[in-house]
């Protein structure tokens, strides 16, 4: 350790330190622009400069090491008289628009120069003008004459974001930050640089203009969409979410978020909100009151369970509920006497259930991962479906860490990996079961059953030895290793490899409770969430599930539906398809609305209280529950609080779950490899479609990343179809059907066609990962 | 994007220097591209930037913050005439104003016809052969007295 | 001819005649002769080094900082790579010596790199060179061909089983280059930033290893040193101001050029073998050691003599060597204003005290020396100096500052009558006659 004096008050820090850490540490504040802990030292602002004892000039804080004994001045003369001269020079060139700067009230620029800023200017020629630069739906930078060159933006996204798409081009005075001819900042992270920018030059495009900082109430909440649980802080004015910034939060997201957890806000205020209770009357839907869509509900139900039995009777959930409500839904269906309840819509394999030691989970805690020496992802399209996740490991790469990834595509992770194997998704399985038996190998122990005919790849066996080496290690099955239909042997594969080389082993979670509908047991005794639809039911009672979007098999789903006598959906939000099927629509409250719990893929539970008030007659899912329970006239359901739900099935006061426990009993099957002969479907859930709120979001869906769906071949298996001039194809999975553009891209394994998932383009079609047929459209 | 000429000499300047450090021959090769397309469109830097495995915005920062990188067209010969203080103590700014009337444009401009575009450079080093200016990046043209002027804009004629 | 005069040549003796620069020439002239006398008597690193550190010789490219001691910040047992950079971005207005080396003997500094790489144990180098010498570029590319195809250069350097790859890397048009770490930035295949030290290239340096990097004349003279020993070098110069120096004389002067002299040597008599001032006129100012170098008066420079120590005395700097000869015709509002004007086109753009302070120090000049001037313009300009000096990433803000304050503080009469006037005190009639452009003959 090392002793240093700033002002007088001594620290001690550890050798590397900064003066601007020890002064952090000692809550000594020094101004800066440029300066953020997460990112790396560029010393260009130079509003950090302090004394340091026989330097003979000032020096910047930020990027000079502290040495033993060091004395440091942050208030000397000399050093106020670098700080004015500095800001001095910071606003000679910037516009004095405050008055209609969004930044205005939340600037540092504006903050640190009421401190160190002259009242008048001595700075009497025209300042310099930026024009307006372009960069994509989500950030604005009409106004760039205010940035103030410290390059926060670009670090963030060399460093963080893993692809600079920002850069400060030509020199001088005449610099400007920009994207590369206008291009947008299409990264999945690019919102926090509207945070990270210091003045008004990055601003939020959908924010822009619509209020100012101190007219928001600023509320703590929880983000509902990935499985992180990443902390949010909502901001509203009048009962409407106007903004959403991150809560940091070190051990979960740090102090960023992704443009979904960001901007999907704008779904609140959608015009495709439920405002009232719906009921299908003589064929069409009608506008009724609560106790009146409730009493329909109640007696449809007994009506359908009398006539046709209770396992008739059907219930799915989106798992971005809140546990509450999935707990109360399963509870409800069992009072009932139906075990038909599921929350895990796109699966399509369950062979692991009942199989389990415990609730599948990280295997670690969040913030382990920069401890971690190698990690193994299995089934990912990682940034997209976890952004923060993959930030995390880009960092841990950028680190030093081996970050391997086998998966069903080559997209770029922007993670500088170890090694990366795509495959098709049937041999996903038998690429997996390829490091399991090099691993054995490399160990010299017994090949595990049922793994003899297995042919390790070359790039396997390096993966293995990643996983082999001393520290600490993790394997990580991600959204695809859980759809596919081999997801119960990835699982088994994987823990087989966690016991051969002491990595853990971890599922990373799709959604906001994937974890906590296993707490609230959200699942089925009876038909899961697959064979409901395959064995169509008479009545569903659907809980935030679009099942167009979100089921793995939406085909198979909306063809159930059509046939069900009774389909209560409760939903925030009334769409086009449901407007079919649905014979009763119960308005719920969105995320923002409700309290309630979010148990994330660490087991953190996390709880948020209602932001504002639910949207027009909306009511948060717990309560609408409770209610049918009572029309129901079933026990157990005389709750007064969200509270005493959670209370039920999570212990107060547990902020973390027990019973966490990935081990599983199913044996390991034969893998052989299995000979490529119809086409495959591989499913992306493209991230701005994945849930009901962010497909909402318009400015979400201006971004890149919302394109409209195409089929993408590999051109090797394009030109075996003899398809490879083609504009567009027809895509075939049984009678569904869709016609797509069509792109070569070498990223697809052979023998597979892409075709996302959750698009109204491909809502017809059957499986995400199941056979496909292509031909000219 | 590139004639095979060209991709030849970014690969001689690739292969100066360590393995993964591709992107040293930035510079390099958008003079390459420079030379070969008269200019660099951002086509051409984009071209670059893959080429090199680098992103196209650091390959842009690059090409528009060195000065001999012209980031639009310009005429066929591109003529930079130094006005720093030993040059303009020698005639430096008189050359360039020379030029100007004779060629009918300011600096930044390139005549009607294509033919030339007038720069105002900075200092070349070489201070001691003022005025001095240079053709197309490449050829420095020492003591620019008006009859070497006259000379050189005929020669280029 | 590139070398207009001498006193006691060492660098530049028998730098006559086109062929010159080339092996057979260098090497009839004693070339490579250090360097096989090193693999020879297998003589020790530590011991070049010291040879270094004992002949004085200090860094020609402007900072003046000890070349061994230089050398010797290099780690001395750190595995992994580490490299050897020649600076010949020689953009500093004024200077154009390294240039005159690259024509003439570039083998010198082939010589002086590899000598410099074995000494600090380096595989790989690079010769970093101004855009816009570029047919010096293609040279230098042409003489490491032959260096290469001697032995003297490549693998197993005469047999010694000591490697070293040299390479050149051209620039582009970037003063800020010059600036060692923006060079390594450069080199790298990045904008010329300059990045913040410590570390210093010795431990950090070219793709973030040890690195060593030296001006062109520097390395160019390292052979000559070794070859004549330290103590003979030394004495050619002055105590703490070893050897010879490079001197580029531009401006006001009969025959701008560069001269090679001793180091001490009065500046009248270097002032007479670039021929006097031009036309026989009155000295009336020069800048000694390249466009950052504080101006001084002629009453002030007469007295000097040419060495780091003397001119650092008289309140300006030797720099690079670049001397910048001003008559009595010239306005200084107006080379002030075009100094400026480089120092703020020129910044990288980095650092708030540079960007906007070189920004603003134009715009004020350049009011004045249109007319506009305003009677707090120069307490101002003196100001925002002190606003620039010492706060910057860089040595660039000093560079732009130093001028500035250079021309207040002996010519601030001048000024004054600008802003007062909204002219200048040197008649333009004056100005005009002082033109050479249309009566030179070359």
């Amino acid at each position: 350790m090392l002793d240093i004096e700033i002002d007088g008050k001594r620290i001690q820090v550890p050798p590397g330190s900064t003066i601007m850490d020890a002064a952090r540490a000692l809550g000594a504040t020094i101004p800066h622009f440029c300066y953020h802990k997460k990112l790396s030292i560029a010393a260009n602002c130079r509003m950090c400069l302090v004394q340091v004892e026989k330097a003979p000039k000032p020096l910047p804080a930020c990027a000079t090491p502290v040495t033993s004994g060091m004395k440091v001045f942050t208030h000397s003369e000399l050093v106020t008289a670098a700080q004015k001269g500095v800001m001095e020079f910071l606003l000679i060139n910037h516009p004095l628009d405050c008055p209609v700067c969004d930044q205005g009230g939340e600037c540092r620029l504006q903050d640190i120069a009421v401190g160190y800023g002259g009242t008048a200017s001595r700075f009497r020629e025209t300042k310099r003008v930026v024009s307006p630069k372009e960069a994509g739906p989500l950030i604005s930078m009409r106004e760039m004459s205010r940035c103030i060159h410290c390059t926060r933006c670009v670090r963030f996204g060399q460093e963080i974001a893993g692809v600079m798409e920002l850069g400060m081009a030509k020199r001088s005075a005449h610099s400007e930050i920009q994207t590369f001819v206008g291009r947008s900042v299409d990264s999945e992270l690019s919102g926090n640089m509207i945070d990270l920018c210091p003045v008004g030059a990055l601003t939020s495009r959908p924010f822009r203009h619509s209020a100012r900082g101190w007219e928001l109430s600023r509320r703590e909440s929880v983000s509902p969409h990935d499985s992180l649980g990443t902390n949010l802080t909502v901001q509203v004015k009048n009962d409407r979410v106007l903004r959403v910034l991150p809560r940091e939060n070190e051990e979960i997201n740090e102090c960023w978020i992704s443009d979904k957890d960001r901007f999907s806000y704008e779904a609140l205020n959608s015009a495709e909100r439920l405002e009232k209770p719906m009921v299908r009357v003589d064929g069409a839907l009608r506008e009724v009151e609560w106790n009146v869509a409730l009493d329909y509900v109640a007696h449809a139900l007994k009506d359908i369970a009398r006539n046709h039995g209770v396992e008739s009777i059907a219930a799915l959930a989106s798992p971005h509920s809140t546990a509450e409500e999935l707990y109360l839904l399963q509870k409800l269906m069992r009072a009932v006497g139906s075990g038909n309840v599921d929350f895990r819509p796109r699966r399509a394999d369950f062979s692991s259930d009942g199989q389990r030691a415990g609730i599948p989970w990280l295997g670690m805690r969040i913030s382990e991962l920069k401890t971690l020496e190698a990690a193994l992802v299995i089934g990912s399209f990682l940034r997209k479906d976890h952004p923060l996740f993959a930030q995390r490991l880009r960092r841990l790469a950028q680190a030093g860490g081996k970050v391997s990834l086998i998966s069903v595509a080559g997209d770029d992770s922007l993670i500088d990996l170890f090694a990366q194997i795509p495959v098709a998704p049937r041999d996903l399985a038998a690429t997996v079961a390829g490091v399991v038996k090099a691993a054995a190998i490399l160990r010299g122990v017994a090949v595990p059953a049922g793994l003899e005919g297995v042919e390790p790849r070359e790039r396997a066996v390096a993966i293995a030895e990643s996983l082999m080496k001393d520290g600490k290690k993790a394997i990580f099955l991600g959204n695809v290793a859980e759809q596919v239909d081999q997801a119960g042997q990835l699982h088994a594969l994987g823990a087989e490899l966690a016991r051969l080389t002491g990595a853990s082993l971890g599922f990373i979670g799709e959604a906001a409770n994937s974890v906590g509908g296993y707490v609230a047991g959200a699942l089925p005794t009876g038909l899961d969430a697959r064979q409901m639809f395959a064995q169509p039911r008479m009545a569903y009672l659907l809980m935030g599930v679009e099942p167009e979007f979100d089921c793995g098999n939406p085909r198979e789903a909306v063809t159930a539906l059509g046939q069900a006598e009774l389909v209560v959906m409760m939903t925030p939000f009334r769409h086009g398809a449901a407007m079919d099927y649905a014979d009763v629509l119960l308005p719920l409250a969105a995320f923002t609305e409700t309290s309630g719990t979010y148990v994330s893929t660490e087991g953190r539970v996390q709880r948020v209280n209602g932001a504002c008030r639910p949207r027009g007659e909306a009511r948060p899912g717990w309560k609408v529950l409770r209610v049918l329970g009572n029309v129901l006239a079933l026990p157990g359901f005389e709750y007064e609080s969200s509270e005493e739900v959670r209370d039920e099935f999570i212990p107060a006061g547990a902020s973390f779950i027990e019973n966490l426990d990935n081990g599983i009993a199913l044996p390991l099957a034969p893998v052989a490899a299995v000979s490529a002969e119809g086409l495959e479907r591989i499913a992306d859930v493209p991230i701005h479609f994945a849930d009901a709120l962010v497909r909402r979001a318009p400015s979400l869906q201006r971004t890149r990343d919302a394109a409209e769906p195409v089929a993408r071949i590999h051109p090797q298996t394009l030109d075996r179809l003899s398809i490879a001039g083609e504009t567009r194809v027809r895509v075939k999975q049984g009678q569904g059907e869709a016609i797509l553009p069509v792109r070569a891209d070498a990223s697809v394994p052979p023998g597979c066609v892409r075709v996302a998932a959750a698009h109204a383009a491909t809502a017809r079609l059957a499986g995400m990962f199941d056979p496909i047929d292509v031909e000219r459209a | 994007m590139l004639t095979k000429e060209s991709i030849q000499k970014i690969d001689r300047e690739i292969a100066k220097y360590p393995a993964g450090q591709k992107q040293s021959a930035v510079m390099a090769a958008l003079a390459v591209a420079q030379e070969e397309l008269g200019w660099l469109p951002s086509e051409a830097i984009e071209f670059v930037a893959n080429y090199l495995g680098m992103p196209p915005i650091a390959a842009y920062e690059v090409a528009s913050f060195y000065d001999m990188y012209d980031l639009e067209p310009v005429g066929k010969y591109k003529l930079t005439v130094c006005t720093n203080l030993p040059c303009m103590l020698s005639g430096g700014v008189d050359a360039a104003d020379y030029l100007k009337e004779k060629l009918g444009i300011g600096f930044n401009e390139t005549t009607p016809d294509g033919k030339f575009t007038l720069k105002e450079g900075e200092c070349m080093g070489a201070c001691g052969d003022a005025p001095v200016l240079l053709v197309n990046n490449r050829r420095m043209c020492a003591h620019m007295q008006p009859e070497k002027i006259d000379k050189l804009l005929e020669e280029l004629e | 001819m590139a070398i207009l005069g001498a006193i006691e040549p060492i660098l530049t003796a028998g730098w006559d005649g086109d062929a010159a620069w080339r092996l057979r020439d260098y090497v009839k002239r004693g070339g490579y002769k250090a360097l096989e006398r090193i693999f020879e008597k297998r003589i020790p690193a530590d011991e070049i080094i010291g040879e270094i550190k004992k002949s004085g010789l200090r860094g020609r490219g402007g900072a003046g900082f000890p070349t061994g001691l230089k050398w010797s910040f290099m780690p001395k047992d750190a595995k992994g790579d580490r490299y050897i950079v020649c600076n010949t971005d020689e953009g500093e207005p004024g200077t154009f010596k390294d240039r005159d080396i690259l024509r003439c003997n570039p083998h010198a500094v082939i010589e002086g790199m590899v000598i410099a790489a074995y000494a600090v144990g380096a595989a790989r180098g690079y010769n970093y060179i101004h855009g816009e010498i570029w047919a010096l570029y293609e040279r230098f590319e042409e003489a490491l061909d032959e260096a290469r195809a001697a032995g003297f250069v490549g693998r197993n350097i005469l047999g010694s089983g000591f490697d070293f790859e040299l390479f050149a890397h051209h620039g582009y048009g970037a003063y800020i280059c010059g600036e060692e770490s923006a060079l390594l930035e450069s080199i790298e295949g990045r904008k010329g930033q300059p990045r913040f030290k410590p570390p210093f290239p010795a431990s950090v340096g070219l793709y973030g290893k040890p690195t060593t990097i030296n001006n062109t004349e520097t390395f160019a003279t390292v052979p000559f040193v070794l070859n004549m020993g330290a103590d003979a070098y030394l004495a050619a110069g002055k105590p703490n101001n070893g050897g010879t120096k490079l001197f580029s004389v531009s401006g006001h002067v009969n025959r701008p050029g560069n001269y090679e002299i001793p180091l001490g040597t009065p500046f009248p008599v270097l002032l007479e073998l670039a021929g006097g001032v031009r036309g026989g006129r009155k000295l009336k100012a020069c800048i000694p050691g390249g466009s950052s170098a504080p101006v001084l008066p002629a009453e002030v420079i007469m007295d000097c003599a040419m060495d780091y120590d003397s001119i650092g005395k008289a309140g300006s700097m030797l720099g690079s060597g670049a001397v910048i000869v001003m008559d009595e015709t010239t306005c200084v509002v107006k080379a002030l204003e075009r100094l400026s004007y480089f120092y703020h086109e020129e910044s990288c753009g980095q650092c708030t005290p540079c960007r906007e302070g070189t920004h603003w120090l134009y715009r004020i000049v350049h009011r004045i020396e249109h007319g506009k001037g305003r009677p707090e313009d120069i307490d101002l300009l003196r100001g925002l100096t002190t606003n620039i000096m010492g706060r910057t990433v860089c040595a660039l803000g000093d560079a732009a500052a130093m001028p500035v304050q250079g021309f207040l503080r002996h010519f601030r009469d001048e000024f004054e009558y600008h802003i007062e006037n909204g002219k200048c005190l040197v008649p333009p009639e004056v100005q005009r006659a002082g033109s050479t452009f249309f009566k030179a003959t070359v």
